[in-house]
């Protein structure tokens, strides 16, 4: 064996050490949480896949525009519902793509229909506006009852003064105010607040409707003067509906001369006019960075082609049956630790303590990594997941036996257990990257084209893979070759599990070859 | 005999079991097992989830009978429905698919009935057409694993080896999915991530089998003391004790689910996973012993210098005459271990001319 071949069991320690401080390190980085993510099934919650679809009558294919859009509506809807810890994902795109919300704990009432409405996108006349944040009352009179306030926007009216009082006392940051996806009718007026809910606003009804807008696009002017505009082109009905409403509204004082862009319920821009706009094009300037812009030019692109949602699953489980699955689970995982490692010191002795010590390590690191990963990527254990890692231990434990049953093989051939457990391992070590490729190459395909609790079963298959070889080769070959330098191993005691005389009992050629 | 005396004579070929060479009566098996496989699966069909079908899935805490619940689902106007007592505690009831109107009247209805609180009803509704969907993705899926792991195969092997291990492969799956035809139990996704597994585990079990085999026929054709079969079939001997005790650690962990699965949850996830698991492992253990390594020597067998080279020792063991040494009156299996001897017990032709040199 040459000097560059030979295995160096200190250095391997130590590297592995490194890598576990490292991974503690990253895992426990003060000020972050330390748990683990529990999925739904696990801490109970409600879960809803919305899957995208062009409105009836929409002509055209979904772009991946648009679906970041209506996952930004339906975020803004989530948030403005008030729960905590609610998530909107995607996962797949075009045509496959589905939107994942999860809210996690109890299942908030009515939300499953909050999400599929379908958004608006109008242009209202502004009648009112104000700060968002309810100023005290001018004339506070003790005897005065107090304002009713909006518990829900928008309020929607037939005529404005119906609204007025409500304007008055609303107060746009009162939690669960500004989800937006309730009914928005472009015939009513309308009471809202800004998306942000740093202005309210009173509107009439709609004077232009998204379909009428053709195209919008964030540009830089020509003279490079003004900073980020966003351009927009009506077809020829928006277009005459345009120049009506400007003619009339550049004439008025403020507020009366702007005009709302509504997205779902909420304003989105409120810019006025001040000229009237004959050719069916607009442009809107203010003081834009480039991020603005091209958000804005999104939310009017959008409302040409609204989307739909249909809800393809919702799931919800109650905190009671997550905390018996997750027990369950838990408890699952101990008792095929226990039994594989029950059988591995029955049957490798000596050799057996070292599998049981590497598979302690691998599942130690696969918990380090599912809180890490939760953190940073948002990986989250589910049900699923906690199964794979299961099953996981029986994998990584058919590694260790590829490797034990190769040492005892090169000491059936006669070869000192020095000799054997470096043979051994050099052999084994190749079908061990070999089968281990193709599970992580399992992985790694379902993780790419699944959804939903498939995704989150392969992602750990295949972390519990790669830990398994990092483990085999950092940990349990070292502890093998120290093991294999002991006097106490060489003497072949049948505790060691290396026993020469037990390798060749019962078989005349081995005896044989070991008397030569 | 012990254990592990069978290991030690396993290895030298001393104790030989023809795996290679009995491929009919395994195939015949293996026929038979499939044979029944299919005639449940498009006999039967598969008793597929609301997951795939579209439908909802209501999980109430509650202890009436399910005679009474299904007076309450029917009350609560869902007319057709399949109620399941899970355990003592828990009943499940699945229903045609509902508008989510539909299933929050349902909830504050039976809530009110079965006497429990509406937010500990546990809920699924699953639209029709996302099931397909998903069944859509795991087949791509599917696809494109078998098409990368039979490149890799090739690559890391032979294009002969990646055949066979796709073909075990097929063979434990459609196992499993007959398993499921003809006892009925459901399919849910948890069901299909079990199966997705089995292709992994599969795949590792042969790989291990096959590296033993490619490790064993190396320069086969330089010698002419074993034919491919008898090289093949020493291989799957040796490797027997590690498929045993690989599959054994598989199943533990896997039974260790099935019994919390059945024993405390009674259903859902872990259940449908360990039992998928539980049969496509059995199955992948008996595959990669009994179809994948017999399946591959007839592949070979085809191949004109691998014929050459059965024919070569053939002629040598015609000249040697009948008296063999000691081993042929100990073993069984009188050929094989005639050559095992002269060979070695690495059946390795070089190294065992040096050892020879280095005695005299």
């Amino acid at each position: 064996m040459s000097a560059a071949n030979r295995s160096r069991p200190g250095r391997s320690l130590i590297l592995l050490l490194i890598v576990l401080a490292s991974t503690v390190a990253w895992t426990y980085w003060p000020g972050a949480s330390h748990e683990a993510k529990l999925g739904l099934d696990l801490r109970g919650g409600t879960q809803v896949i919305l899957t995208p679809e062009l409105a009836p009558g929409a002509e055209g294919v979904l772009t991946q525009d648009q679906i970041n859009q209506t996952v930004e509506i339906i975020r803004q809807r989530v948030n403005g519902f008030g729960v905590a810890e609610a998530e909107v994902t995607v996962q797949g795109s075009g045509a496959n793509a589905a939107i994942v919300v999860t809210v996690p704990g109890v299942n908030p009432e009515g939300i499953t229909n909050l999400l599929k409405q379908t958004a608006r996108l109008d242009f209202r006349a502004v009648l009112a506006a104000g700060s968002g944040i309810q100023v005290a009352n001018p004339s506070p009179s003790p005897s005065a009852t107090p304002l009713p306030q909006p518990t829900e926007l928008p309020v929607q009216a037939a005529t404005s003064e119906e609204l007025y009082d409500q304007y008055l006392s609303l107060n746009c940051l009162t939690p669960g105010l500004l989800q937006g996806g309730r009914s928005d009718d472009p015939t009513k007026y309308m009471l809202t607040c800004s998306k942000d809910g740093f202005e309210k606003f009173v509107l009439a009804p709609a004077f232009i409707t998204g379909d009428q807008v053709s195209d919008s696009q964030a540009t830089l002017p020509q003279q490079g003067a003004g900073g980020w505009m966003v351009t927009l082109d009506f077809d020829s009905a928006g277009a005459t509906k345009l120049s009506e409403a400007s003619i009339s509204l550049s004439k008025l004082p403020s507020p009366q001369n702007r005009f709302g862009i509504v997205l779902d319920g909420l304003v989105v821009s409120a810019p006025f006019f001040s000229e009237p706009i004959l050719g069916g094009k607009a442009q809107i300037e203010g003081s834009f960075t480039a991020e603005e812009a091209k958000q804005l030019s999104q939310v009017l692109r959008y409302g040409a082609l609204p989307v739909t949602l249909n809800i393809a699953e919702s799931t919800s489980i109650s905190p009671t049956l997550g905390q018996d699955q997750l027990s369950a689970g838990l408890l699952a995982g101990v008792i095929g630790l226990v039994l594989v490692a029950a059988y591995l010191l029955i049957y490798y002795r000596a050799l057996g303590f070292v599998a049981v010590f590497s598979l302690v390590l691998a599942a130690f690191f696969t918990w380090l990594f599912i809180i890490g990963l939760g953190r940073t990527i948002g990986f989250t254990l589910t049900l699923a997941g906690i199964a794979g890692a299961i099953v996981a231990i029986g994998i990584t434990a058919d590694s260790f036996i590829v490797y034990f049953e190769r040492i005892r093989d090169e000491i059936r051939d006669g070869k000192t257990l020095r000799v054997a457990t470096e043979l051994g391992w050099t052999r084994a070590r190749r079908t061990m990257l070999a089968a281990d490729f193709v599970s992580l190459l399992a992985a790694i395909v379902l993780y790419a084209l699944s959804v939903g609790s498939v995704r989150g079963f392969a992602f750990t298959l295949g972390l519990t893979t790669v830990i398994d070889v990092l483990v085999a080769f950092w940990f349990t070959h070292p502890l093998v070759t120290y093991f294999g330098k002991s006097k106490w191993a060489e003497n072949g005691g049948i505790l060691t599990g290396v026993s020469r005389k037990r390798l060749t009992a019962g078989s005349i050629i081995l005896i044989e070859s070991e008397k030569k | 005999m012990k254990f592990n005396e069978v290991g030690n004579r396993l290895y030298t070929g001393e104790t030989s079991v023809d795996f290679a060479g009995k491929r009919k009566v395994w195939y015949l098996a293996s026929f038979v097992i499939l044979a029944v496989s299919l005639f449940g699966l498009f006999g039967r069909g598969l008793n597929l989830g609301i997951e795939f079908e579209g439908g909802a899935k209501f999980n109430v805490p509650s202890t009436i009978s399910v005679e009474d619940a299904r007076n309450i689902v029917k009350a609560a106007g869902v007319p057709t429905s399949v109620i399941i007592a899970v355990g003592n505690e828990r009943l499940e009831i699945q229903t045609p698919p509902l508008e989510q109107a539909e299933i929050e009247s349902f909830i504050t209805k039976i809530a009110a009935d079965f006497k429990v609180e509406p937010s500990l009803i546990t809920t699924q509704s699953v639209g029709p057409s996302w099931g397909a969907d998903i069944t859509r993705q795991a087949l791509i899926g599917l696809g494109v694993f078998l098409l990368l792991v039979i490149l890799f195969l090739t690559v890391y092997f032979e294009i002969r080896m990646a055949v066979a291990a796709i073909v075990a492969l097929l063979h434990d799956l459609l196992i499993t999915v007959g398993v499921y035809a003809i006892t009925g139990f459901e399919v849910t996704p948890a069901t299909v991530i079990g199966i997705l597994t089995i292709l992994g585990y599969s795949l590792y079990d042969t790989v291990v089998v096959f590296d033993k085999v490619k490790e064993n026929t190396r320069g086969i054709i330089a010698q002419s003391r074993l034919n491919y079969r008898e090289s093949a079939n020493l291989a799957l001997n040796q490797t027997l004790i590690r498929s045993i005790n690989t599959s054994i650690v598989a199943l533990l962990p896997v039974a260790a689910i099935l019994i919390v699965g059945v024993g405390i949850l009674q259903a859902g996830t872990l259940k449908d996973l360990a039992l998928a698991l539980f049969v496509g492992i059995a199955a992948g253990t008996y595959s990669s012993i009994f179809i994948a390594t017999p399946f591959l020597v007839q592949l070979k067998e085809r191949q004109p210098d691998i014929q050459a080279l059965a024919r070569r020792v053939h002629a040598r063991r015609s000249n040697a005459g009948t008296d063999g040494p000691e081993a042929m009156k100990v073993s069984g299996n009188a050929s094989l271990a005639i050559q095992v001897l002269q060979a070695g017990p690495r059946t390795q032709p070089k190294r065992n001319t040096r050892s020879k040199r280095k005695k005299s």
